[in-house]
């Protein structure tokens, strides 16, 4: 008895070193791995939001001659002589705060018709019918076409004067005459949002696709044998089901959405009605040199894409929870 | 099965339109670029001329080869840095059990959902204080930003599946961890190598934000940044004819290996995706 414990015990031990030689290992596995992303992200981030309490401009930010200025970039208070109060800095800024509101109002359009067309096109895809592998083809390729590329394509499109879109749309009688998409004020968010919405529904769609294909067969089948009607069963069976990896694929467009750049930048450039929070702060630090600023706007969509990131970890772990009672 | 004629032909107009709206602005893009001269002002969505001389501006003008190879070589060493870092470390994410893991985990999904502008004006001046600015070395380091996180999360999904009993006999007789990625994972991993590069490349190859702000001179731009800034004689002549053109040129080559490479593309989009 008592060797057999002793065997057991050494056996454990042994395991126990085994184990721990895995973790040691392990550990040293990752080592490159976040040395480098320490490296290009973790310090740049810092850095970043540094500078956001500095007035480091394009002449200062080598030299370090900027000064530490607090939180005066955000907000900052001035008396004048005269005992008056003004408030200066981003958080009182119209142009920061117009930049909010386009950055949210894009995101959730773009996101919610993303998500109704995609899971259209995922219903679509799930049928079985001729030429099925072809049209899952045809969706893929507004997904490979490069934003830059895609911006162009319609920027071209959608131009006031040779664009077909206007041609089409004049020689049906939609409009009596031309429209200058991207110009214009009042449809230039329009154009954006149709460019993305054509650019980013393939992936929501393949998303969705990939959640439909894990419900079930035979609970179809049982729906169809009780006589349910299809559109009964698609809002108590299909959309129940397919919920979290719809949630998924919002969550996931919405923080892609909230970060957009390139879009804008060069379909609407210099216009007021389009221009995101990235766009704001990359035009405060490139075109004016305002490292300052521009830094605490870029923080402060930082912070903002942080609280998004969060909600789908804890989202994440909700459906997790689910899927396993 | 079971579908009226009416059914039928509702459904399959959607799925007409579904495709029409997919491909149609691609096609309008490739029949501008063969026209020229006084056509190209002229909408028609069937093609009426056909004539070259736009790609033979685009490919004259000698700064554009020179994007082309830039981005193919930034793409490339980018692609091939990330996974090299990413297959050692999600081996440990996926197979070993230690403290901390779940939170490693997040925090990495968290990096690739980083806004580049957050960390633009810190990798300026990182990139400055390296010397690399202007150099195609400053795109490399900073696209890791992206891809790093994105093939170690993808990798590790793909690692976590694969049976527990593929790595027992190797680890009984006392194989390294080194032994046993190169020699019993990689070989099983290449589908999900070749997958995740791919995804990770086409996000080099299409990155604007970084390349137009860490390159200046013409020679030093990639595709995408070549594309934008390229501008005609005077500042409100828009080149529409060689913008087209080298839209179809950087273009088709991604059309192609994601149609080649479709279902191993969707496999590895949802890996990223859904799985958690």
């Amino acid at each position: 008895m008592r060797g057999n414990n002793n065997h057991a015990i050494k056996h454990n031990s042994a395991e126990l070193n085994l184990q721990q030689q895995r973790v040691i290992a392990a550990y040293k596995l990752l080592v490159p791995m976040l040395i480098m992303l320490v490296f290009v992200a973790a310090w740049p981030l810092f850095r970043s939001i540094s500078f956001s309490f500095t007035d480091a401009t394009s002449n200062t930010i080598f030299n370090g001659q900027s000064n530490w200025v607090g939180f005066d970039n955000y907000l900052e208070r001035r008396v004048r002589s005269n005992g008056e109060v003004s408030w200066r800095g981003v958080l009182v800024d119209s142009d920061w705060w117009n930049a909010v509101w386009n950055t949210i109002r894009f995101s959730v359009v773009s996101v919610s018709l993303e998500a109704f067309f995609g899971l259209l096109i995922a219903l679509v895809l799930n049928m079985q019918f001729r030429g099925r592998g072809f049209v899952r083809a045809a969706i893929l390729i507004p997904w490979a076409i490069p934003t830059v590329v895609s911006a162009r394509m319609w920027g071209w499109m959608l131009n006031d004067q040779f664009g077909i879109i206007n041609h089409i749309m004049m020689s049906i009688g939609l409009i009596s005459e031309p429209i200058a998409w991207t110009a214009s004020s009042d449809t230039a968010m329009l154009a954006v949002l149709i460019v993305d919405v054509w650019k980013t529904t393939p992936f929501m769609a393949l998303l969705i696709l990939a959640g439909l294909q894990m419900i079930p067969r035979d609970m179809y089948e049982a729906a169809k044998i009780d006589g349910v009607h299809p559109i009964r069963v698609f809002f108590r069976i299909t959309l129940p089901l397919l919920k979290p990896a719809i949630m998924i694929a919002i969550i996931f467009r919405g923080l892609d959405a909230l970060r957009i750049f390139d879009l804008i930048y060069l379909l609407t450039p210099q216009s007021d009605a389009t221009v995101t929070m990235s766009v704001l702060s990359y035009r405060e630090i490139q075109q004016f040199g305002d490292y300052g600023e521009g830094s605490a706007m870029s923080t402060l969509l930082f912070l903002i894409i942080t609280a998004f990131v969060l909600l789908y970890i804890k989202l994440g772990k909700l459906d997790l929870a689910e899927g396993k009672s | 099965m079971g579908r009226s004629i009416l059914q039928n032909m509702v459904f399959y107009f959607v799925v007409a339109l579904i495709v029409i709206i997919s491909v149609f602005p691609f096609y309008y893009a490739l029949i501008t670029s063969f026209e020229t001269g006084t056509a190209i002002f002229k909408p028609n969505v069937l093609p009426e001329v056909f004539s070259l001389s736009n790609y033979e501006t685009v490919f004259t003008q000698r700064s554009f080869l020179r994007s082309v190879v830039n981005s193919v070589f930034i793409a490339s060493v980018t692609v091939l840095c990330a996974l090299l870092l990413a297959v050692t470390a999600s081996f440990a994410l996926a197979r070993v059990q230690f403290r901390g893991r779940g939170l490693l985990l997040i925090t990495i999904l968290g990096v690739s959902m980083f806004p580049q502008i957050a960390v633009l004006s810190g990798l300026f001046e990182l990139v400055n204080a390296l010397g690399i600015y202007n150099k195609p070395w400053a795109l490399v380091l900073s696209y890791t930003i992206f891809t790093l996180p994105f093939t170690v999360w993808v990798l590790t999904t793909f690692m976590r599946d694969l049976p527990i009993e593929i790595e027992e006999a190797a680890i009984v007789d006392g194989a390294t961890p080194w032994v046993i990625i190169t020699r019993i994972f990689l070989p099983l991993l290449w589908p999900a190598l070749v997958t995740t590069g791919l995804l990770a490349f086409i996000g080099a190859w299409n990155e604007f934000l970084f390349a137009l702000t860490f390159t200046i001179s013409e020679t030093e731009r990639t595709v995408p940044v070549a594309i934008a800034l390229l501008s005609g004689a005077s500042v409100n002549e828009i080149p529409w004819g060689p913008i087209m053109a080298a839209s179809v040129i950087v273009t088709v080559p991604l059309i192609l290996l994601v149609l080649i490479f479709q279902r191993k593309i969707v496999a590895g989009l949802t890996a990223g995706g859904v799985k958690g």
